[in-house]
């Protein structure tokens, strides 16, 4: 009786073990997600100085002769050790070919991204003589090995920065990068076929769809030849339209195409967004088609580009003109697919509307409905609505067709407002209280101004300019927190000045740039510059600033074994444990791993003559335990962050001993990390029992 | 047989006393359970944590110990442990970690037969379970000796880490690391079921003995 009263439930208290027994975790080694953080927190209660302090205060002040806005300007800016900055910017590098990562409101150069240029701390282009990089470098066979980036773009998902992808155009060579934002490496360089040197590249359209390069001196398509006699008949003007492939991360260039544009010197563009999504804006400056030849007595460029008043911006349906390349409407030109202006002029899809001589930026406004044209050469901006812009070409409220037979909008009929600035305008960005801010680069000024229309709502009325910064000096661009999305942050801005003249330390007749951090923050006339930055390793032009929060980058690659270029594991990255040298005729393949502090194997030996392939694994999985490998006299250096593999290849024609190390100071026996490739001459039976490899 | 098998597990409970004393026979039964139930849900939670403290690891180093498995940086503390001669925390407690759950779900079988078995060598099933906290803390002390005492004498910081013996709980030291090792709830909970295996047995002795003098003097019920 007792008994069968008491099995039941034990039967149930059995089954029930048993399935607890088959859940329990099993034999697991690896980093545990929830394991928790123990960084230091700050003190973080609120500063009250007391009279002592504020006297140290003073004093340092005085001592170092600063005044009570540089110490407001310091408190804003200065980041204290371990705290990570609000926003980070993404600048061109200009003639140095690569992407430079600041943080800001600290203006500290985090990092540099090798784009057009090899760079040896990142081990870019430096994997020996078949190393991917340099190939994809070569244009037209030949290696151009150094790029002029100009204008960085960040993926846009609905107009605003999503943080995944960066893309930038290397003015030089007409060539456009993808840099992937989880490793901040360059993945991909596609080399335009038609041009040879693109200035609005790279702009995005608002979910990404494309990413735009537009050109800048006309030239014949395809690296083709003809006299400057033949200018008007023979060179061309164009936009590409990249296609992005966002799941893989790479532009495809299958899908991609451009349209034939007027020898007209296309300069910065812009692709419309909201209000004016589906247009792409872009500049011109040589509407004269002026041929130069100051030699023999002709106005050179520099007069003859500027002789006309006005010069045209070229309005773009990009969703008209692919359509018109899906439907076969393209000419394959150095097998690439343009459309040419008479297809583009029957699509309805290409316009011009003049805007005042020699224009420099064209900037979309938050709300997509206000394209704004700085002048350059003209003290104001001259606004035009994208609704006008719409119901003109609607209407076809033309004033006649350029020589191409391309339509002219009328002026008066897409022109908004014209705003008087000051002298230079340049670039304009934009912020959340209904200000935009132009560069002015005689002026080397900032100047605020106010938006009017359906932007409307800065206390002062529409269309006035409010105020202007000085800046030190010769600004070219400028940038504000996510200040040409749909959603500007206002706060920040950077100044980038071209000349920094007497601002640093004269380190020879080579000066850096100034990068100059303005707060943003208050409304009306209060404006002030918070930070002078020196940018010494190249001149940028264009900047992007997103909130840091965004970007989402690996802190170690996922998987130990994985290749950045495909960024996934590879399956010929070595083991640990199957580390060897493996060999095949004159082919030998060494099989390596890194770890500190050591290489595996430390004794490779190969015959002269013989090609080696090399492959090494990282087998690290610590934040910035990060390793180098380099081979002296065989121009080899690879960065190997924690879980990377890599590979390269040569040829071991130099016979010697050479000691392979570790370049990144990973450990205290850092230096202990080294190992020795031994080349042996022909002829030479020395074995090396060591190596394991046969002679 | 039916006359050993009652030998064993020691006369019934009589239905009336049963009627009588509810309180009484159902304690054992229940503390006992509540003990099984609180060891096995131990096999799901951590036993013991090692934190590593060094200036250049702001985070921290983590080390969890589980009866069957091993958590947290075990790969960068190998890592470490090489320049000392260490050998791979894995190596460690192999057989203990590959039977762990099976030892611990027989002890709960052992403490369900407990519940059956009146005589007082019901306490013989219920030891194991009593033990095990105090048990599992001595094989980790050996194991932490043995390995922190028998260092690779050729590795590259032998000279200056000569062997040590880790500490188990509490504060200590290697190199420029401060270790901080804390019991586990995991463990905690083993140590709550041994407590109340005890108490267990007070409840069972006092429900089960009076039955038992009963049937050695008056024969069966």
């Amino acid at each position: 009786m007792n008994r069968t009263r008491h099995t039941a439930p034990i039967a149930l208290v059995l089954a029930a073990m048993a399935g607890l027994a088959a859940l329990a975790p099993t034999e697991a080694v690896g980093q545990d997600a929830a394991r928790p953080k123990r960084r230091a927190a700050r003190e973080e209660k609120p500063v009250e100085l007391t009279p002592g302090q504020v006297a140290d205060l003073t004093r340092i002040a005085n001592e170092r002769k600063l005044t009570v806005d540089d110490l407001v300007a310091a408190a804003k800016t200065y980041t204290p050790s371990g705290r990570h900055d609000e926003y980070i910017l993404f600048s061109s590098g200009g003639q140095s070919g690569q992407v430079f990562v600041i943080g800001v409101p600290s203006m500290r150069l985090l990092r540099s991204i090798a784009v057009f240029t090899p760079e040896s701390w990142q081990g870019y282009g430096f994997s020996g003589p078949e190393d991917p990089v340099r190939e994809r470098l070569r244009i037209n066979g030949k290696m151009v090995d150094w790029g002029d980036t100009h204008h960085p773009a960040l993926s846009e998902t609905k107009g605003d920065y999503d943080g995944k992808f960066l893309f930038i155009g290397d003015k030089a060579n007409a060539r456009m990068a993808v840099i992937d934002l989880r490793d901040f490496e360059t993945k991909q360089i596609v080399k335009n076929p038609l041009t040879v040197s693109d200035h609005g590249a790279a702009f995005v359209t608002p979910d990404t769809e494309y990413v735009i390069e537009g050109g800048q001196y006309a030239t014949v398509f395809g690296y083709g030849y003809a006299p400057i006699e033949d200018y008007q008949k023979s060179y061309r003007g164009m936009v590409t339209f990249w296609k992005f492939d966002r799941a893989r991360g790479r532009i495809d260039v299958s899908a991609s195409f451009a349209i034939e544009l007027p020898p007209y010197w296309q300069d910065l563009a812009d692709s419309g967004k909201a209000a004016s999504d589906g247009l792409i804006f872009v500049n011109s400056f040589n509407s004269e088609m002026a041929t130069g030849g100051i030699e023999s007595g002709n106005p050179p460029f520099e007069a003859g580009v500027s002789r006309r008043d006005t010069d045209y911006l070229q309005i773009i349906d990009w969703r008209k003109a692919e359509a018109a390349f899906k439907a076969g409407k393209a000419e394959m030109v150095n097998g690439f697919p343009v459309i040419r202006m008479k297809e583009s002029v029957a699509g309805g899809f290409l316009h011009l509307a003049p805007e005042p001589k020699s224009p420099h930026g064209v900037d979309v406004s938050p709300d997509g409905k206000h394209i704004v044209v700085a002048g350059k050469l003209d003290p104001h901006v001259t606004v035009y609505g994208s609704d006008l812009i719409r119901k003109a070409i609607a209407d076809k409220t033309f004033s006649g067709n350029d020589d191409y037979g391309v339509p002219i909008l009328k002026f008066d009929a897409v022109k908004e407002a014209q705003v008087e600035l000051g002298l230079g305008p340049l670039h304009t960005q934009f912020d959340d209280k209904g200000y935009a801010y132009t560069s002015l680069f005689l002026d080397s000024a900032v100047a605020r101004w106010t938006l009017g229309g359906s932007a409307a709502a800065a206390p002062e009325g529409p269309w006035k300019l409010v105020t202007k910064t000085p800046v030190q000096y010769n600004i070219g661009h400028l940038c504000a927190a996510e200040g040409d999305t749909v959603s500007p942050d206002g706060r920040y801005l950077i100044a980038m000045n071209k000349w920094a003249v007497d601002r640093f330390f004269p380190t020879g007749p080579l000066l850096p740039q100034n990068f100059q951090l303005v707060d943003i923050s208050a409304p009306g006339t209060t404006m002030p510059v918070l930070y002078d930055s020196p940018v010494g390793v190249g001149e940028p032009h264009y900047c992007q600033m997103i909130k840091a929060d965004k970007l989402k980058p690996f802190t170690v690659y996922p998987e130990v074994g994985w290749n950045p270029h495909t960024m996934a594991p590879d399956p010929n990255a070595p083991r640990k444990g199957k580390e060897g040298i493996v060999r095949e005729g004159s082919r030998v393949l060494v099989n390596m791993t890194a770890i500190r502090s050591h290489f595996t194997p430390e004794h490779v030996t190969v015959n002269e003559g013989d090609t080696v392939t090399w492959r090494i694994t990282a087998v690290e999985t610590t934040q910035d335990a990060t390793h180098g490998f380099c081979i002296g006299g065989y121009n080899i250096n690879l960065s190997l962050e924690p879980g990377e593999y890599a590979e390269f290849s040569f040829v071991a024609d130099k016979p010697g001993t050479y000691p392979y190390y570790c370049t990144e100071f990973c450990s205290a026996l850092h230096l202990e990390m080294m190992g020795y490739l031994h080349i042996k001459p022909k002829g030479d039976a020395r074995a090396d029992a060591a190596s394991g490899a046969t002679p | 047989m039916p006359s050993v098998i009652q030998h064993l597990v020691g006369p019934r409970v009589p239905p009336d006393q049963l009627r009588e004393h509810p309180a009484r026979f159902a304690a054992p039964t229940l503390v006992l359970a509540l003990a099984r139930v609180l060891l096995l849900i131990s096999i799901f939670l951590p036993y013991w944590h090692m934190e590593l403290e060094a200036p250049q690891y702001p985070d921290g180093l983590f080390i969890t110990a589980y009866v069957n498995h091993l958590q947290g940086d075990v790969k960068e503390i190998d890592g470490l442990n090489h320049y000392i001669g260490m050998r791979p925390l894995g190596e460690a407690a192999r057989h203990e970690r590959a039977f762990a759950v099976w030892a611990m779900v027989a002890m709960v079988l052992l403490m369900e037969g407990a519940a059956f078995v009146h005589t007082k060598w019901a306490v013989l099933l219920a030891l194991p379970a009593v033990f095990f906290p105090v048990g599992f803390l001595l094989d980790l002390q050996y194991w932490l000796t043995t390995f922190g005492q028998n260092l690779d004498p050729h590795a590259p910081l032998s000279s200056s880490v000569k062997p040590f013996t880790p500490t188990i709980l509490g504060e200590g030291g290697i190199g420029q690391f401060r270790t901080y090792a804390s019991a586990g709830v995991g463990l905690w909970l083993a140590g709550v079921c041994s407590v109340m295996t005890i108490i267990g047995f007070y409840f069972h002795r006092r429900a089960f003995r009076p039955l038992a003098l009963a049937s050695q003097t008056g024969g069966a019920v």
